[in-house]
């Protein structure tokens, strides 16, 4: 019983919404309707459990001691820090509990939220991402070798688009005659980036649709029951 | 010997310096290259200008501070060329990060637009959970989605979302995308279903997945696709910014990576003849 009702119910909302989808009309659409506003408020609850989740599954690991378990205590505290102040004192034009805090926002210029925010947030999340482009360079050094025909295609490609996509590529080829314009760096990058890259993509998105199509088939038939968890 | 291949690769921390001084140098000295301007583009700056004065517009931040370098140039841009054009901008983000993004900009341009006014030509409705979701609900019933902006005021309150129920009398909508949920779903609901004009930013990485939906069916019209293309909707509507200073940077980092592709090309080559001849005797 505690597998068949989920199952049930999966199987109802699941048929229920694709009929929404081919009779609009009532009761279909508005029942469809009504279960979207559920999953927002759902999805909402989400983020709760997320947090909950990330709290427990770093306790877990301080209390084990797992390698590096003391980066998790600064997950943890950082974590704690950026929901209570924003409990206290609320965030740009939202009050706290303790209101705005004007004395901090006097001494700092921010309220203590959005001074995090915009001085330490923002900036550990570009850092991050701004890392990738070190890597990537190294990576392509060791990696990008023209051994095969296919990785020979590859690498010329790349380097084309590469140097399409940025100015230096329409410098260095911004000279020709308009009888050869079609020589022209960004052209030529214009070019992979539509056909040959378009049409590659198009053949992934409609396998991926598929199997989109077969796996929600099997949720909804009861057959795919992973989610309900256990074997 | 001749040594492995592995033995003659360069140090990666010269690599790294190089990458640093490559990005850093042409930040500060600008050279200036030219900027020339690709189709999806124009086609993005060509819908924005066809747009009739007045008209309400979506802008959705689906992107956060890790993707800013790429998409906040954009965003900037074409909320300037709404403003400049005189529609009316109703942002909403499907990635909590996102409304400050949205904010960020908006208190940018009060000093360059003084007459638009939060509230009739701008509106913030913040950050809503649910991804696919919730754009297929604010199709349905945008108020019940949205029923207060981001600072907890009632949308009845605001002159903007007056005879705003569903995605109906919506000009078009602009994503600003750095993943899911963003742009696709945009495209799959707004566009697919409800047929509303859509177009949108991504960053370079992804835009090779998004391209496809530039296509005869105007699921998407145009593409501003990296910093690229930010740099060129700065050059279409005359207004330099952040994007169009960090295109030098991007061509010389883009170039020392092709060196180092050479470079790593002609060690391999070499090292394999000088074993393969080593092999041989």
């Amino acid at each position: 019983m505690k597998r068949k009702i989920p199952l049930i119910i999966t199987f109802a909302v699941g048929t229920l919404l694709i009929l929404s989808e081919f009779i609009p009309h009532k009761p279909f659409g508005r029942l469809s309707g009504e279960l979207e506003n559920w999953f927002l408020i759902i999805s909402g609850f989400a983020i709760i459990l997320g947090q909950l989740s990330l709290f427990k599954v770093n306790i877990i690991k301080i209390k084990r001691k797992t390698p590096n378990w003391q980066y998790f205590i600064i997950t943890l505290v950082s974590f704690m820090i950026m929901v209570l102040i924003g409990i206290f004192w609320g965030t740009e034009k939202n009050p706290g509990i303790f209101g705005n805090g004007q004395i901090i926002v006097d001494t700092i210029g921010y309220k203590p939220f959005d001074y995090l925010f915009h001085n330490v947030y923002q900036h550990l999340q570009a850092t991050m991402f701004s890392l990738l482009a070190f890597f990537i360079a190294s990576a392509a050094y060791r990696a990008f070798i023209a051994r095969t025909v296919e990785s020979n295609l590859l690498l010329f490609a790349a380097i084309l688009v590469m140097l399409g996509n940025t100015s230096l590529g329409s410098s260095l080829t911004g000279w020709l005659p308009h009888s050869l314009s079609f020589l022209h760096l960004p052209r030529i990058s214009e070019f992979i980036m539509k056909y040959p890259n378009t049409a590659g993509q198009r053949a992934i998105m409609i396998g991926a649709g598929l199997g989109i199509i077969g796996s929600s088939l099997r949720i909804i038939l009861g057959i795919e029951r992973s989610y309900l968890g256990g074997k | 010997m001749a040594g492995t291949r592995k033995d003659k690769q360069l140090d990666r921390r010269w690599i790294f310096l190089l990458i640093f001084m490559g990005v850093a140098i042409p930040l500060i000295f600008t050279i200036g290259f030219p900027i020339e301007t690709t189709e999806n583009v124009r086609l993005v700056n060509e819908m924005i200008d066809k747009t009739t004065k007045g008209s309400k517009v979506i802008m959705s931040f689906d992107y956060d501070p890790a993707s800013k370098p790429e998409l906040h140039p954009m965003g900037m841009a074409i909320m300037n060329h709404c403003f400049e054009k005189g529609l009316r901008v109703i942002v909403v983000a499907l990635w909590p990060m996102g409304v400050q993004m949205a904010e960020e900009i908006f208190s940018d341009l009060t000093e360059k637009y003084p007459q638009v006014i939060y509230g009739e030509d701008y509106i913030n409705l913040g950050y809503k959970a649910g991804g696919i979701v919730t754009i297929q609900a604010m199709g349905s019933n945008f108020r019940e989605v949205f029923p207060k902006d981001m600072n907890g005021n009632e949308i009845d309150d605001f002159p903007i979302l007056r005879g705003v129920e569903d995605f109906s009398n919506i000009g078009f909508i602009f994503s600003l995308s750095a993943g899911d949920p963003g742009i696709k779903q945009w495209v799959q609901v707004a566009h697919d279903k409800y047929g509303v004009p859509l177009s949108g930013g991504v960053t370079g990485v992804s835009a090779p997945a998004i391209l496809p939906y530039v296509n005869e069916q105007k699921q998407l019209n145009g593409l501003l696709a990296g910093l690229k293309a930010a740099a060129e909707y700065e050059f279409l509507i005359e207004t330099p910014g952040t994007a169009t200073s960090g295109m030098d940077a991007q061509s010389i980092a883009h170039l020392i990576i092709i060196v180092f592709i050479a470079i790593g090309n002609i060690t391999y080559w070499t090292t394999r003849k000088k074993v393969k001849r080593e092999g041989e005797k």
